[in-house]
């Protein structure tokens, strides 16, 4: 079972702030906790600067998920860009091609409970989910 | 959007009110360091308790404003970091080690007022 989509296009830095209100809004519906609520809007935000910096523009989509027993929320930050080189590298703990921390993706998978990446010449697509506890 | 910064004897006091932005925060460690160069401070406090999120990014720019801030003389302190924040940043593997903080904005004072003194 799968709920609502919502999809906030990222075009300018500004999306960056809307993308992380909308899915902090979305998981505060769902009954996350506080903690998690800033969880989720913190990936998010790392998600989202990523498209705006490497890709330009892209989009992030926040899902209801309905496992067997939890409920998650699913979010999945997809561009167009370039794509990523090598893959296991931007997994490293401060790795950065862009003079920032490199805490970015590595971040983010310690954030989410789920975390997958695709990325080849046609673009990238991060998915994350968390469950509610 | 500025954020306001306002001058108490030696030092300066902030108190961020609004969702930091990447434009925001950028603006902010310009502005701070101006402030600091004009008002001649030693200290400053900078109050988060009204912030929900602080990203890598922005973690990154309020660590390089002590760091700046430090260059020219003056000694920052963070106050007032929500649970929900501090554990997020610890998630993303930030721990803002050179960074002095208090938990709220007396201490903060306190804090700065000792460090300066040691001095």
């Amino acid at each position: 079972m799968k709920g609502a989509l919502t999809t906030v296009p990222i075009y300018k830095e500004w999306d960056i702030v809307g993308a992380r209100q909308s899915g902090r809004n979305m998981a505060k519906d769902l009954g996350f906790s506080t903690v998690d609520q800033a969880r989720i809007a913190t990936a998010i935000s790392e998600l989202a600067r990523n498209i705006y910096l490497y890709a330009g523009q892209g989009e992030v989509s926040f899902e209801e998920v309905q496992g067997d027993t939890p409920v998650g929320l699913k979010i999945i930050a997809k561009d167009n860009g370039p794509g990523i080189d090598q893959i296991s590298k931007v997994l490293e703990d401060g790795y950065s091609t862009s003079g920032g921390l490199g805490a970015g993706l590595p971040g983010v998978k310690r954030l989410m409970d789920d975390f997958d990446i695709v990325s080849n010449e046609n673009g990238t697509t991060v998915t994350v989910v968390m469950w509610l506890r | 959007m500025r954020i306001p910064i306002l001058k108490l004897q030696d030092y300066l006091l902030v108190s961020v009110q609004i969702e930091l932005d990447d434009q925001t925060a950028m603006q902010f460690q310009e502005d701070l360091l101006n402030k600091i160069h004009e008002s001649g401070a030693t200290g400053v406090v900078v109050d988060l308790t009204s912030v929900e999120i602080i990203d890598s990014f922005i973690a990154k720019v309020l660590g390089d404003v002590v760091s700046m801030a430090e260059l020219m003389g003056a000694k920052v302190v963070f106050t007032g970091i929500q649970p929900a924040v501090s554990m997020t940043l610890i998630d993303l593997g930030i721990h803002l080690k050179n960074v002095q903080t208090a938990l709220d904005l007396e201490q903060g004072l306190v804090k700065l007022k000792q460090e300066l003194e040691e001095k």
